[in-house]
């Protein structure tokens, strides 16, 4: 008897073996780096309060400062990361860029995973005309390029902040949706489903307990991925001028205006390009790259999807 | 893919591209034959009458879904209309910058080839020395760049502090450097990956180590065993690569001052001028699919097995 076990316990292992969400070093790294740029960006101004948009222009592209007393008598605020080309706080500007972006990607990256899970599933379970239509607007928005859509959308809509939410939600969806129908596919199929159903549970309980742990660990790295796509779009199209209109502080915007003075006053250029850069390579050290890796060992294996 | 999925896909593209374009013209203030008569007759000549037969020729006088389908109806007789800000006609407008947006593209690619594919293969021999170890750093720091940032550090090193080539302009061989290795450095981070994967994999399997045991050496096995199935993978990125291309362009080309397609792109949402939106979204479009209707035909010339 016992040895009969023994004998069938791998491939009952191999049955249930799921993918975990692990937490390698890397991972772990990546996650702290965003984490304190989050902080930065919801405790900065109760740290030291200020307004990114209140300007001292005797100050301009001056250093550092404490706490004081002007000679007219009206108290500066402290700006811990000196000032801009018009006497703005750098730190200030900073932390309303950081915040203003990561709401408006983590907002995208929300409503494309909630809506590219959902249609996904929806496609997995139901197949036939509904799949193949889904599948065929999801195909389309992928030959368009992202900063397209995004541009697109920006002149539908009035509100730039609103046009980017709505626009790189169109774009990200589809990444979650092609995701989510493939782990759909196949897991609905699978016997467990099948009993579940038959006994009586319902869908929430089937998604939660059957479909998500196989999602979790894809729609993780997607979601960071997504995230850092997001933040690179905005500060991309804040750069070439058609993004967050000026004077509201953003990354791409502000690495634009204060490069004519880069010679002058390096570090405040170096201030939201670190700051950038260190937001994109925590979020790609969170998604890790199996992701793309897999490719390849694939098209060896002679698999096509 | 196969061939008819991909034209339903091409269908779905210019559908998705006028809509857009529809509501975009919709959503602009003004009533549109009054600015479309501005931009064919000058704002000089515009009168009521004028618009009055802009209006007929045109249809603006049907309603919401018939409209639409007049809009469609235009695009679908490769009618894109005039620009609304040089009066040029879109096509004149698009076949000048496609050919300046298409040598830099291509430019970028060459380079890219030139850099990333070798060293991937170079690392992928050894994975996990000491190349390996410092390409991935390297890569992983190159993805974390955004292109505009890139751009920005190459303009300050190589153009302002070196002074060594010039940091906008077109026309001269020199310009194409700069936007051509910013655009090309970031396709080679992912390449060299890429590459190095399929050949770690390579390695590793049994037909490999069979090849050298019966004694062939070590050029003679990657070209007989290993580049095919290094080449697979690279080409089917390819298409991939191809939209990475296609935005760093629309951004890249603004920054380098390069009077190409996205650079047009750009130039027509900061004005709102949506026919050359339009057309340029979608040669955008169109070139996609088209690209990867290439790709998915290569890929099967390069590995049959999934024929049916």
């Amino acid at each position: 008897m016992n040895q009969v076990v023994e004998g069938l316990a791998p491939q009952r292992v191999e049955a249930v073996r799921r993918p975990r969400l692990d937490w390698p070093l890397r991972r772990v790294i990546g996650a702290a780096m965003v984490a304190s740029l989050v902080l930065l960006a919801l405790l900065g101004n109760l740290v030291i309060p200020g307004d990114p948009l209140e300007q001292h222009l005797y100050r301009a592209l001056q250093g550092a400062d404490a706490v004081g007393v002007s000679d007219a008598g009206e108290v500066i605020t402290s700006a811990p990361l000196g000032y801009d080309h018009l006497g703005r706080s750098l730190y200030h500007r900073l932390v309303a860029a950081l915040g203003l972006s990561l709401s408006i990607a983590a907002g995208a990256v929300i409503l494309a995973a909630f809506s590219g899970i959902s249609l996904g599933l929806l496609a997995a379970g139901r197949g036939g005309w509904a799949e193949r239509l889904l599948s065929l607007v999801a195909d389309s928005l992928l030959a368009l390029p992202g900063l397209l859509l995004v541009l697109m959308v920006s002149v539908i809509l009035p509100s730039t902040p609103l046009a980017l939410w709505l626009g790189l939600s169109l774009v990200l969806w589809v990444e979650f949706f092609r995701l989510a129908r493939a782990t759909g596919r196949s897991v609905l199929a699978s016997p467990g489903v099948e009993a579940s159903r038959l006994l009586g549970f319902g869908a929430w309980y089937r998604f939660r307990h059957h479909l998500w742990p196989e999602m979790a660990p894809v729609m993780m790295t997607a979601m960071a991925f997504g995230m850092a796509n997001a933040l690179m779009a905005i500060a991309a199209l804040g750069f070439v001028h058609v993004g967050i209109p000026e004077p509201t502080p953003e990354l791409g915007t502000m690495m634009v205006e204060l490069l004519p003075y880069w010679r002058e006053a390096p570090f405040a250029l170096l201030t939201p390009v670190l700051v950038t850069f260190l937001l994109l390579l925590g979020l790609l050290l969170m998604s890790g790259s199996k992701a793309r890796t897999s490719t390849a060992a694939d098209t060896l294996e002679g698999a096509r999807p | 893919m196969n061939l008819p999925s991909r034209l339903l896909q091409l269908l779905m593209v210019v559908l998705m591209v006028g809509g857009a374009s529809y509501l975009m013209m919709q959503s602009l203030p003004g009533d549109a034959a009054w600015r479309i008569a501005a931009g064919r007759y000058g704002y000089d000549a515009l009168d009521a009458a004028a618009a009055a037969s802009v209006r007929a020729e045109l249809g603006l006088e049907a309603q919401g879904g018939l409209h639409f389908l007049y809009w469609l109806g235009d695009i679908l007789r490769l009618e894109l209309g005039t620009s609304l800000i040089s009066g040029e006609s879109v096509w004149v407008e698009i076949r000048h910058q496609l050919g300046n947006s298409l040598s830099l593209a291509g430019a970028a690619l060459g380079i890219s080839l030139l850099i990333g594919p070798p060293l991937g293969l170079l690392a992928g021999l050894r994975a996990g020395g000491w190349l390996d170890r410092s390409l991935l750093a390297v890569c992983s720091l190159l993805r974390a760049t955004p292109q505009f940032l890139l751009a920005l550090v190459l303009i300050l090193l190589i153009s302002v502090e070196m002074g060594l080539l010039p940091a906008a302009g077109h026309g001269e061989p020199q310009h194409f450097i700069l936007p051509a290795m910013t655009l090309a450095l970031g396709l080679a981070a992912v390449s060299a990956r890429l590459v190095r994967d399929a050949m770690a994999a390579v390695t590793q399997t049994a037909f490999h180590d069979f090849a050298r045991w019966k004694g062939l050496s070590n050029a003679q096995t990657f070209w007989r065993h290993g580049l095919r199935h290094v080449a697979l993978p690279l080409v089917t990125y390819l298409g991939l690569q191809f939209v990475t291309l296609v935005e760093g362009v629309v951004v890249i080309e603004s920054i380098f001052g390069w009077p190409g397609i996205g650079h047009a792109l750009v130039h027509a949402i900061f004005s709102r001028d949506v026919p050359m939106v339009q057309g340029t979204a979608l040669v955008l479009g169109v070139g996609f699919v088209l690209i990867n209707l290439l790709v998915d035909l290569l890929g099967r010339q390069l590995d049959p097995r999934g024929v049916k």
